[in-house]
């Protein structure tokens, strides 16, 4: 039993690895190692393309995961006030946006903005004489589509696990309900607030689907890797893969840990 | 005197400036309320908090119906009765957690139904405790303080908060967390949260029910003390009537939301407005009825047994051969379970002093058992 498990982790991490390893190779060819070096490293990050790249990429995840933060927190505490069937639909409709696949909101997004541009830019054109197209802003409205359900559904665990009369308790103390949302509700969420900031901020820095779909003329780091590899996998794209991975490996832990010490001040 | 509005009554209750050069003591907290309400706005025989015709609905279940509930200043009452009864949502409606269907609710002579629990110059410690767990305790003890507008100072704040937890015997503790306090500790930094607010009345939703058999009994007598002390009025809600008769000046037992019967520990205790009342406060035994619509009720203590018939005192409404069945010993008396043919099973108990005299019963052994005319209480079965 123990061995086939760890054969299934070598099967899983085992490309993950390698590609890090190589990241850190001397010579010019990806999979041909002729000693250690940062040299790659340097090379990427002089690469004026992959920091433009780096740049688009950073904004959007920030946008995603601001917006998603704000409206997500305010989703949860929306559904905490409606019962019965209606909650039951917010619910289910919550999961659904976390599971539809990432193709699928791409090519939605994608048809469903062609179709407002089609509709609005002659309107628009002949006004102020401006078009709407694709970009940056489109490819972080839809993160914060399936990011509002991420944020929503760690607020939500952390809503249900509070102690409602905390609430009591502050208004009991002369608390008025903004007073109380501020003092005690807020600092309480914040830790799943925090979590589902850095979720977002990671889902939307590594996503490569639907910002292909509705990127257009913006290149975010993930398209850049995906664009470049059709020229052979050089040591440079390595390093630029390690770096996504290692900023997403360590905001999830982060998250991670935040989650756990809320826990403890949960009640 | 009387104030206009709630938010000014608010106001008087602690004025800042004040604070800390008044709460030095328990006896400075009394000063205070002299110097607050002068010539006793809150007169010995005012009530603090008064239902007139409260009935809260669920759905079609009223919890509580046409409640004329009332409490007076100063005092201790408690309100008792099995879960179920109406006594939470009467705390809750009193707190402003909960508005009644009808009927209205005064807190100190002010109309206050539908004002929401922020405005209400109440306070209450929560079956819980519910402190607030990202707050230190002197932050969680300055919360209500702290809502005030104008806000107090920080330095009169912090004197205050270290009076109030003097008060509840918990010096220094300000700075820790509640998760690094015990039960007790947590229920005394509750108190001191509601009570260096000065509420008119503190309200206690079973408090003790978290602690453990030992500890209880030390907090029944802090609580009752601490009442004494700041003078404020105590308002308790349990279904341990132990706790409700030793602890308060008048107990309210309620069922299925209304009020059965109010009034002192020893008048619930010795005259029962029904059966319903004798069977919860305190242990009883029922025997059959003049008629079917009443039972005779004596209590076990009232009961005299001897080793005959013959033996037992003069002057007895009631002499009957009996059996022992169980012998329970309980240090200062003895609980005997006894059967007589007449009569079916019922209780004794049987003081030390009696036992020294008149020797311990077996099981088996073949004894007698009488009571004084005095001592029967004939209750309706409502």
């Amino acid at each position: 039993m123990r061995i086939y498990a760890i054969l299934i982790y070598i099967f899983l991490y085992a490309p993950i690895a390698l590609i890090v390893g190589f990241s850190f190779n001397a010579g010019k060819y990806a999979m041909d190692w002729q000693g250690f070096s940062v040299e790659w490293y340097a090379k990427a990050f002089s690469n004026p393309l992959i920091m433009e790249a780096l740049r688009t990429s950073v904004f959007i995840a920030f946008s995603t995961a601001l917006l998603s933060a704000i409206i997500g927190t305010l989703t949860a505490l929306g559904l905490e006030r409606v019962s019965g069937w209606l909650r039951t639909a917010f619910d289910a409709l919550i999961y659904v946006a976390i599971m539809v696949p990432g193709i699928v909101i791409g090519i939605s997004t994608l048809i469903a903005f062609v179709s407002f541009f089609d509709l609005v830019n002659p309107w628009l054109t002949s006004a102020w004489s401006i078009k709407l197209e694709m970009g940056a802003w489109a490819v972080i409205a839809a993160h914060v589509l399936f990011n509002i359900a991420v944020v929503a559904l760690l607020v939500r665990a952390r809503l249900q696990g509070m102690d409602r009369s905390l609430v009591e308790a502050s208004e009991d103390l002369y608390a008025t309900p903004l007073g109380t949302f501020r003092q005690v509700v807020l600092p309480l969420l914040a830790p799943a607030i925090l979590a589902g900031f850095l979720l977002a901020f990671t889902f939307s820095f590594e996503d490569f689907i639907i910002a292909y779909f509705v990127a257009g003329p913006n290149t975010t780091l993930p398209i850049y890797v995906f664009s470049s590899i059709r020229r052979g996998v050089t040591p440079e794209i390595n390093a630029v893969g390690t770096v996504v991975l290692m900023t997403s490996f360590a905001l999830l832990i982060v998250a991670q840990l935040i989650l756990q010490r809320g826990q403890k001040t949960a009640r | 005197m009387r104030c206009s509005g709630l938010m000014a009554e608010r106001k008087l209750i602690v004025p800042p400036d004040d604070v800390a050069s008044m709460i030095d003591t328990a006896a400075g907290l009394m000063e205070l309320q002299e110097t607050i309400f002068p010539g006793g706005l809150v007169a010995q025989d005012q009530n603090v908090i008064e239902f007139r015709q409260v009935t809260k609905r669920f759905g079609t279940v009223a919890a509580v119906a046409d409640n004329n509930l009332s409490v007076k200043a100063g005092e201790f009452l408690s309100i008792l009765g099995p879960s179920g009864c109406g006594k939470t949502t009467s705390l809750r409606m009193m707190a402003g957690f909960e508005q009644p269907t009808s009927g209205e609710v005064f807190i100190r002579g002010q109309n206050v139904t539908g004002v929401p629990a922020y405005r209400r110059p109440v306070n209450m410690v929560f079956q819980h405790y519910a402190l607030f767990p990202h707050l230190s305790v002197a932050d969680n003890v300055s919360y209500g303080l702290r809502q005030r507008t104008p806000r107090p100072s920080a330095s009169d704040i912090s004197k205050a908060v270290d009076e109030a937890l003097a008060m509840v015997r918990l010096d220094g503790y300000g700075k820790r967390r509640s998760y690094e306090l015990s039960g007790g500790q947590l229920q005394r930094v509750a108190l001191a949260r509601a009570l260096i607010n000065r509420p008119a009345v503190l309200l206690l939703d079973e408090p003790l029910a978290a602690l453990d058999r030992k500890l209880r009994r030390d907090m029944q007598i802090e609580l009752q003390n601490l009442q004494r002390d700041v003078g404020i009025t105590f308002l308790l809600v349990t279904h341990d009537q132990e706790e409700a008769l030793s602890m308060s000046d008048r107990v309210c037992v309620m069922r299925e939301g209304k009020i059965v019967q109010t009034g002192s520990p020893r008048e619930l205790y010795d005259r029962p407005v029904n059966r319903y009342v004798a069977d919860f406060v305190g242990k009883t035994n029922f025997f059959k009825g003049p008629s079917t619509d009443e039972t005779l009720s004596v209590r076990p203590e009232m009961i005299e047994i001897a080793a005959s018939v013959a033996r037992l005192p003069e002057g007895l409404a009631a002499r009957v051969p009996v059996k022992v069945l169980n012998r329970i010993f309980l240090g200062e008396h003895t609980e005997y379970r006894v059967a007589s043919e007449a009569l079916g099973e019922f209780m004794v108990m049987a003081p030390r002093k009696s036992e020294r005299e008149a020797g311990v019963y077996d099981i088996g052994d073949m004894i007698a058992a009488g009571w004084r005319a005095e001592s029967e209480r004939i209750l309706p079965n409502t």
